[in-house]
């Protein structure tokens, strides 16, 4: 049963403090999100910026980066994904601990970006892997990626605990690893997961 | 520094039968090179390293350049004997008749090297070589043993363009991965069909998208039914 927040506050006052499971699980996820020290290209000379002093990523509980990826809740994918390399981050990002979040940080990841009718670099990174936070820009400012954090944050604390829309970690019956594609003759094959990836329909 | 000419001469006084040729460079820049025969090539870049006046030490780059399979249309002028009634009286006269004439020169794949001299402070000298034809006979004599810096780029010359270089003491793709089959710089290189989705799509990507439609549309339709 949620809590009015009017009646929260009012109780606040009278020294009485009430949460819900749901909220202090969440709580405590949003403000410990545990990047994976990890970065392919320019993007992630912002993101080692926005980690540092000027920027403070620390400000929002995210300044542990782990060198390892089962210690590591975010993937932050910084950078040109080329398809010599996309089953590597397919891989490690299957190799994360549930919950796991994924931003696809400045143009090359989430699309390709200048390299995207080159030969050899794949045209976003959620055509593999699902992608919680699409950052645009080449590269994004540290104030872009903070944005993302903030984003990513609101929907993590946004995520029911039971139901239909419950995270992945909380669904016995959900996919957790994704398949990782193998490098053909002429490309990456398949050339996306269709589990994650379906072809966008485009207005004009 | 010695013209290309010059450097012609000194090669071929020191490695015999070198076969050494100068491609003009008709640009304001006039960077004449040299095309080295296959043959001899080592010898010959032995000698451009060693030679104590040039001391090439430095090899800069190797790039590939792929010449493809060209039809040459040409007029030429032939001269014909044509019947004619002239004055009432029937004769053979020679004529001169323009004739086109299409001929296939046989395409090629090149490595271009670039020298200079750390020791003599000048360069560049460029040099290259040909392959007999871009299918069967891609190879080139490798010039690592001579320039150590040679490895990576004839590694990535043979990755994108194909040209094989014997001798080389490690040819593996560089930047592609080994199971993969095609050489992308080559022109008629075709990028694998993943167009999928182009929302600002033009020129040659238009194109392509459009294809890609074009062939799902049918299946689409099919699955619908």
């Amino acid at each position: 049963m949620a809590v009015d927040g009017q009646l929260k506050i009012e109780l606040g006052k009278q020294g009485i403090f009430v949460t819900t499971i749901e909220e202090l699980y969440n709580w405590g996820r949003r403000n410990s999100i545990w990047p994976m020290q990890f970065g392919l290209a320019c993007c992630a000379i912002e993101m080692i910026a926005t980690t540092m002093a000027r920027y403070d990523l620390a400000r929002f509980g995210a300044e542990v980066f782990r060198p390892s990826p089962r210690q590591a809740d975010l993937m932050i994918v910084s950078g040109t994904v080329t398809k010599k390399m996309a089953p590597q981050v397919v891989r490690l990002y299957n190799q994360m601990a549930e919950p796991k979040y994924v931003i696809a940080m400045g143009a090359c990841a989430i699309s390709g970006g200048p390299f995207k009718q080159g030969y050899n670099v794949l045209k976003g990174i959620d055509r593999y892997i699902p992608v919680d936070v699409h950052i645009p820009g080449c590269p994004p400012r540290p104030e872009a990626l903070i944005q993302a954090f903030m984003t990513l944050q609101k929907k993590i604390d946004g995520q029911p605990l039971t139901g239909e829309d419950r995270p992945r970690h909380l669904d016995a019956g959900a996919q957790g690893e994704f398949p990782v594609p193998v490098q053909g003759e002429h490309d990456l094959e398949p050339a996306h997961n269709s589990d994650v990836w379906t072809v966008p329909v485009v207005i004009r | 520094m010695k013209t290309v000419e010059e450097i012609k001469a000194a090669i071929e006084a020191a490695v015999p039968g070198a076969g050494v040729e100068i491609v003009v460079n008709p640009s304001v820049s006039g960077q004449h090179s040299l095309r080295l025969a296959t043959s001899h090539a080592v010898e010959v870049a032995r000698f451009l390293r060693d030679d104590a006046e040039l001391a090439l030490d430095f090899l800069s780059n190797v790039t590939g350049i792929d010449w493809p399979d060209k039809e040459i249309t040409e007029k030429v002028k032939v001269t014909r004997q044509v019947s004619k009634t002239v004055e009432g009286v029937e004769k053979t006269v020679d004529e001169i008749v323009e004739e086109t004439r299409k001929r296939l020169e046989p395409g090629c794949l090149e490595a271009v090297y670039h020298l200079y001299s750390v020791a003599e402070m000048h360069g560049p000298v460029i040099f290259r070589m040909r392959t007999v034809d871009r299918t069967d006979n891609v190879e080139l004599p490798s010039l690592t043993p001579v320039w150590r810096s040679a490895e990576f780029q004839e590694r990535e010359v043979f990755d994108l363009y194909g040209i094989i270089f014997t001798g080389h003491p490690d040819l593996r793709r560089l930047l592609m991965w080994a199971a993969f089959k095609d050489h992308p710089m080559r022109k008629d290189y075709r990028e694998p069909d993943d167009f999928e989705y182009e929302p600002t799509a033009h020129d040659e990507v238009l194109k392509r998208a459009q294809e890609h439609q074009a062939a799902i549309a049918p299946q689409e339709t099919g699955a619908g039914q």
